[in-house]
């Protein structure tokens, strides 16, 4: 098992390596450069010039990528051109605001969806499943921003009932040792903070678990209606077990085998950063900040947003393939 | 009083939109306590579903189940579903035909062996482990306690069969269903299991209900036979005078199939001709008749009724075989 995981870590070099050139050529291809948006329209031609060469951009492109290699070497991304301050910062500020949007979400889809999906799977052909089938394809179909808005008004604006953006209430005065307002709440004993970082969290939530949620109760449903139809279920019927048995152990258990890793790649989608949801809800996750750098042209933001997003996917597929074969014991680590 | 008395029993399959499908069409026969009975016949016949229906293990909106089903004086077909989970595993268990299949991929094999335990006897923890462990080496499962930690697809398929048995006996049922337990598995562990089972049914007092197509397992193992063709009995009687004297031509046409090592080099096999798929409905004649040897047109007349002979031989033909071709002698050692 630690060998597995050694290697998968290694295997992360190569990955990385692609990835940052591909982006590399990919980003400076991109028309217009940080001058463009630094000087707007007004910037003369010798003030463009200034400013690429104070940024190193009138370099060859291999130049300029081996000075980015050399520092990420010593875990350097470089600074912002923007604001000023080190990527790394920058996204270690803004990342536990998309951790816990995206966790948030994807509790409220598996707690929400796997049930949801077994009924359905159980009553297949009933009122249940219907319902289920359908607004789960209702779920894919709408855009997010647009459930976004549709909960910002109804339960922010017109109930009043929660916060409509920000992750935390103005007024409150809260430590933030780590980052993560409903943690940092719990660690530090004000606990009023924690609730009211929670508050802000459900909205938000609640819009971007909609596709998940989607994908979980399909994925569920079509993996229980295959077990159901499986050899080892009659046996269990045939021992008399009672039936939460049946459903836990010999049902649930095996149909929960895709949904994991399912659920595996959608909590590393949303970790990418829930752009659309973000902005509805002044969310200040990776997200939003990925937008404007992109407007601004911020190549060491984005190289380096972009870096550590795939690092994040591919821990979470590693978490996954471990997950999987604690409960697929067919499945070895190698 | 039999342990175990099917009557008239019948399984119809509807489907929306396209004709029901009755797959078993009012079979009947018994099961006396201790006793070994066969239920022989083709794929399709209707055997498998029989012993679901007598487990109440087919359910679903489109399964229509009549008839009934009487066991230990107790109606199986009219008792609440909570009911039935208490006699199954209990009182009635079964066995299945793919071992791999049968077993949960995922639990280890010592769980799903003392989930029964826990579930019918109350025995938990260390108790119920111990008692696995015991169940396992009773039915030759060897180093029984490292077993109980493997997974399915760690053990061979005799063994995977051997764990199921260990399951299903580990209650010390009345009736025990076998649907083709050998029929996944080499010749070499057909004869093992085989054996396993007669040694388990004779030393705890279980009935057996054996379902099979193989007409070898049957002769070295059954008390009665009862030989099912297209959801009915077509002929039922004890072991010998079946196999001395089939009486339908379809049991004949069975017996006849078996492959011989005595026969002459080259000669062809003689199966039945035609397919399942020739039937007529019961309804219009013996459905047997389109594939039948001794057919006549009285075949067609109406569906044939059971008829018995004063050996206690019961046949659903009107025209029986009466000569015999040499009788198809299957090796026997006993002579029970």
């Amino acid at each position: 098992m630690l060998r597995f995981i050694v290697r998968r870590l290694l295997q992360l070099i190569p990955t990385l390596f692609g990835l940052s050139i591909l982006l590399f050529v990919w980003l400076h291809r991109l028309p217009g450069g940080p001058e463009a948006a630094i000087l707007g329209d007004r910037g003369t031609a010798q003030q463009r010039a200034e400013i690429r060469t104070t940024l190193g951009l009138d370099e060859p492109i291999w130049v300029q990528y081996g000075r980015f290699m050399k520092r990420l070497a010593s875990l350097d991304l470089g600074t912002s051109i923007q604001s000023g301050r080190p990527v790394t910062e920058e996204f270690f500020t803004r990342f536990p605001a998309t951790v816990e949007l995206a966790l948030t979400a994807m509790v409220i889809a598996t707690v929400v969806g796997i049930p949801l999906g077994y009924l359905a799977a159980r009553r297949r052909g009933g009122l249940l499943d219907f319902g289920a089938v359908t607004s789960s394809l209702v779920g894919i179909c709408v855009p997010v921003f647009f459930l976004a808005y549709l909960f910002k008004v109804i339960f922010a604006v017109n109930l009043g009932l929660l916060p409509s953006s920000g992750r935390q209430t103005p007024g409150i005065d809260a430590t933030h040792p780590t980052g993560f307002y409903v943690l940092d709440g719990l660690l530090t004993g004000e606990f009023d903070a924690s609730w009211d970082a929670f508050a802000h969290l459900i909205l938000p939530g609640l819009a971007l678990s909609s596709i998940p949620l989607a994908i979980i109760v399909r994925m569920t449903r079509a993996s229980v209606l295959e077990v159901l139809g499986e050899d080892y279920v009659r046996t269990a019927e045939a021992k008399g077990l009672q039936e939460n048995t049946v459903r836990v152990r010999h049902v649930l258990r095996n149909a929960m085998l895709p949904v994991v890793t399912a659920i595996g790649l959608l909590t590393g989608g949303l970790l990418s950063g829930a752009v659309l949801t973000e902005s509805v809800f002044a969310f200040g996750g990776i997200g939003s900040f990925i937008r404007t750098a992109i407007d601004f042209r911020d190549y060491p933001v984005l190289m380096g947003f972009i870096m550590l997003i795939a690092t994040t996917y591919v821990l979470i597929n590693l978490l996954v393939d471990i997950s999987y074969s604690v409960l697929d014991p067919r499945v070895r680590v190698r | 009083m039999s342990l175990l008395t099917v009557d008239e029993l019948t399984v119809t399959f509807t489907q929306r939109g396209k004709p029901d499908v009755r797959a078993v069409d009012g079979v009947s026969f018994t099961v006396d306590q201790g006793e070994v009975v066969g239920l022989v016949g083709e794929s399709g016949c209707g055997k498998s579903v029989t012993s679901l229906a007598l487990m109440r293990l087919l359910s679903g909106r489109n399964v229509k189940i009549g008839g009934s089903v009487v066991f230990d004086g107790i109606e199986l077909l009219k008792l609440r579903s909570e009911e039935m989970r208490d006699l199954r595993g209990s009182q009635l268990a079964m066995i299945f035909q793919d071992p791999l299949s049968s077993l949960n991929p995922v639990v280890p094999i010592g769980v799903q062996v003392t989930e029964i335990l826990t579930r019918h006897r109350k025995l938990r923890g260390e108790a119920a482990r111990k008692e696995a462990a015991v169940l396992l080496e009773k039915v030759g499962i060897p180093d029984p306690t490292r077993r109980l930690r493997e997974y399915p697809h760690q053990m061979s398929g005799g063994m995977r069969q051997r764990a199921l048995i260990a399951m299903a006996v580990a209650c010390a049922p009345r009736l025990l269903i076998a649907d083709e337990p050998t029929t996944a598995l080499d010749v070499t562990i057909q004869a093992q299991i085989l054996e396993l089972l007669k040694e388990l049914v004779d030393s705890q007092g279980t009935a057996l209900l054996m379902i099979t197509h193989d007409l070898g397992v049957v002769a070295g193992l059954c008390d009665d036979i009862n030989v099912l063709y297209a959801g009915k009995v077509v002929e039922a009687a004890a072991r010998r005078p079946l196999f001395a004297a089939p009486t339908h031509p379809y049991s004949v046409g069975l017996l006849n199939s078996i492959p011989r090592l005595d026969a002459p080099r080259g000669e062809p096999l003689k199966p039945i001709r035609g397919s399942v798929n020739d039937n007529i409905a019961w309804a219009d004649g013996c459905a047997f008749a389109p594939r039948c040897d001794h057919y006549t047109i009285e075949c067609l007349q109406g569906p044939p009724a059971l008829t018995e002979a004063l050996t206690g031989h019961r046949y659903r033909c009107v025209n029986p075989v009466t000569t015999h071709e040499p009788p198809a002698v299957i090796a026997t050692e006993d002579g029970r």
